[in-house]
């Protein structure tokens, strides 16, 4: 779980370059409800505290939660969010290795469905921002959910660039002219998909290490570009290219440290691909019909519903048994 | 002769229609957003409840088992009806508010459940209690799971009672917490599912505790595991 932590530092420090402070504000706040809240159920549930604290697993949970939330949203909102993450979602479940759902997302699922405006203000990266707030300014949006009077949400804030695309697709606008916008870089948004290269990095760096597998990172981008790129070669004005989806939103950030949560994921490697696989074509329909702009969260958690019966279907053949439906039954029958 | 306190006691607690039988889960999760659309919407299903089971209940010799359930749907649309048109007549803008979810009565399990399961099989006194403390069990989560969700959504509570006790109660709403905006997702169809989800587990947790102190104190505790139809 460290190594984890350590593997998202250079995609932090590249979220502070680009978009300002709010990230680490956000950091310390969920991490700090969440191990409060672990230590609080812990506690009610009779459970010794120290081990249980020290898996850094809430830890985890708290920064793949802030890494989801828009820089200056209020304490509040991650409060709701780490209280769904943390009790809901895990200890009601049965703690650490009984969570049906991974518990980041639950979190952000509750808080994108309960705060919508909240969840909206995202920061424009520095290159376009008239100045990216200050560390008081930060605490002070945080803390009291109003902007100071130097700045207001309409100069600091704007849309995503998922946001921009849905809006100019229902507007009927081409994707090249979509993409004239600012906001957009190379292949996603400005700003964004660096941040998404140094998540890839860091994931490469979990594979490396053998703390994840690569069959769910490789599943999930390579059936979002095998997916996405007949449709984009079908209809470019409608459809955005491949690297465009691989680097927009929370894509990267899942298939390296979300989708590979061992407890609610898939197990063996086939189911793994499997899994990797639901999660994209499942982000790719929400992102194009769904009503949230980016469908990640929503991808992971229909995903983690469906891992058992993944799981199941891809059970590998024990040595010296046949493939045969005999075998396959359960001895009280299914 | 069946004992009227068990009878009260299945209704209210030991096999109450929401949260052990979880029947009528449609309109139970659908319109329990405020306490007052609760408590409207349960009142009807009791009244639906008391009516439908008296009928079964004096009917149940006339009929063949063969025809039994269309007879029951039949029963139970007709009183449904006339309650659906009743509160158009006289709680107009409170049937305007449940909408749909009225006439959808017909087709809460609970009722059915009730006449198949009770009584078609009873005289009619036992089921006109049955009727009532089923009826109200069922009220009684409604009203519950509303008034929580209003609370933590909207921050009110007995929003819009005007609508069900007439023009003096429109002063009744308790403003509760002092945010100008709730937590949206308690109010949202998510909200109905992770409410009813907690009041459930709250009930097997002060079932679990009564259990414990029962062991403790006697040796031989009378806990009936309560059934499911």
């Amino acid at each position: 779980m460290r190594q984890v932590l350590c593997a998202l530092v250079p995609a932090v420090v590249a979220h502070v370059w680009f978009f300002g402070y709010g990230i680490l504000f956000q950091l310390v706040l969920a991490v700090g409800f969440a191990l409060g809240l672990e230590a609080a159920m812990l506690k009610l549930r009779d459970r010794p505290l120290k081990p249980f604290l020290s898996d850094y697993s809430a830890v985890v949970t708290g920064v793949l939660f802030a890494l989801c939330m828009p820089p200056l949203a209020p304490w509040w909102v991650t409060a709701v969010g780490m209280v769904f993450a943390i009790v809901i979602a895990k200890h009601l479940y049965g703690g650490l290795g009984y969570n049906l759902f991974n518990p980041a997302m639950v979190g952000f699922a509750a808080v994108i469905v309960a705060f919508p405006l909240e969840l909206s203000h995202w920061l424009l990266p520095r290159q376009l921002s008239p100045g990216l707030p200050g560390l008081a300014e930060t605490a002070q949006a945080i803390l009291t959910g109003g902007l100071p009077e130097s700045l207001n949400w309409d100069a600091v804030t704007g849309a995503t660039p998922l946001d921009r695309l849905r809006t100019g697709v229902t507007e009927n606008l081409a994707i090249g002219e979509i993409r004239n916008s600012p906001v957009f870089g190379d292949f996603g948004g400005l700003g964004w998909e660096w941040i998404a290269n140094f998540y890839a990095l860091g994931g490469l760096y979990l594979m490396w290490r053998r703390v994840i597998s690569w069959h769910v990172p490789v599943a999930v981008i390579a059936t979002t570009i095998l997916v996405s790129t007949p449709l984009w070669l079908l209809g470019p004005d409608t459809n955005p290219s491949p690297m465009q989806h691989v680097f927009s939103g929370a894509l990267v950030l899942a298939a390296f440290f979300i989708a590979t949560d061992p407890v609610s994921g898939c197990s063996t490697p086939r189911s793994k691909l499997l899994f990797g696989a639901g999660v994209a074509v499942l982000t790719l329909a929400i992102r194009r019909w769904g009503g949230y702009p980016d469908g990640v969260a929503f991808a992971v958690l229909l995903m983690n519903m469906a891992a058992p019966l993944v799981d199941r279907l891809t059970r590998p053949r024990t040595y010296g048994h046949y493939r045969s439906r005999k075998e396959s039954s359960h001895p009280g029958g299914d | 002769m069946t004992d009227i306190n068990r009878i009260w006691r299945d209704g209210l607690w030991d096999n109450n229609p929401g949260l052990v039988q979880l029947l009528g889960l449609c309109p139970l999760l659908a319109v329990s957003n405020t306490a007052v659309s609760g408590l409207g919407l349960g009142l009807a299903t009791l009244i639906v409840l008391v009516v439908s089971s008296l009928l079964v209940s004096a009917l149940r010799h006339t009929w063949r088992p063969e025809t039994r359930i269309p007879a029951f749907v039949l029963i139970i649309a007709s009183t449904v009806t006339a309650i659906d048109l009743s509160m158009q007549a006289w709680l107009h803008e409170l049937s305007r508010s449940l909408g749909i979810f009225v006439p959808l009565i017909v087709t809460n399990c609970t009722i059915l459940a009730r006449a198949e399961a009770f009584a078609s099989r009873q005289p009619v006194g036992p089921s006109l209690v049955d009727a009532l403390a089923q009826g109200t069990g069922f009220a009684a989560v409604l009203v519950v799971l509303g008034a929580g969700r209003e609370v933590v959504g909207r921050g009110t509570l007995f929003d819009g009672a005007e609508m069900l006790f007439g023009e003096s109660a429109a002063g009744w709403t308790i403003p509760v917490l002092p945010f100008e905006q709730g937590l949206l997702l308690a109010v949202l169809p998510p909200g109905a599912f992770i409410g009813l989800g907690l009041l459930v587990a709250a009930r097997q947790h002060l079932i679990n505790r009564s259990r414990e102190a029962g062991v403790k104190s006697r040796p031989a505790p009378s806990t009936a595991e309560p059934t499911t139809p």
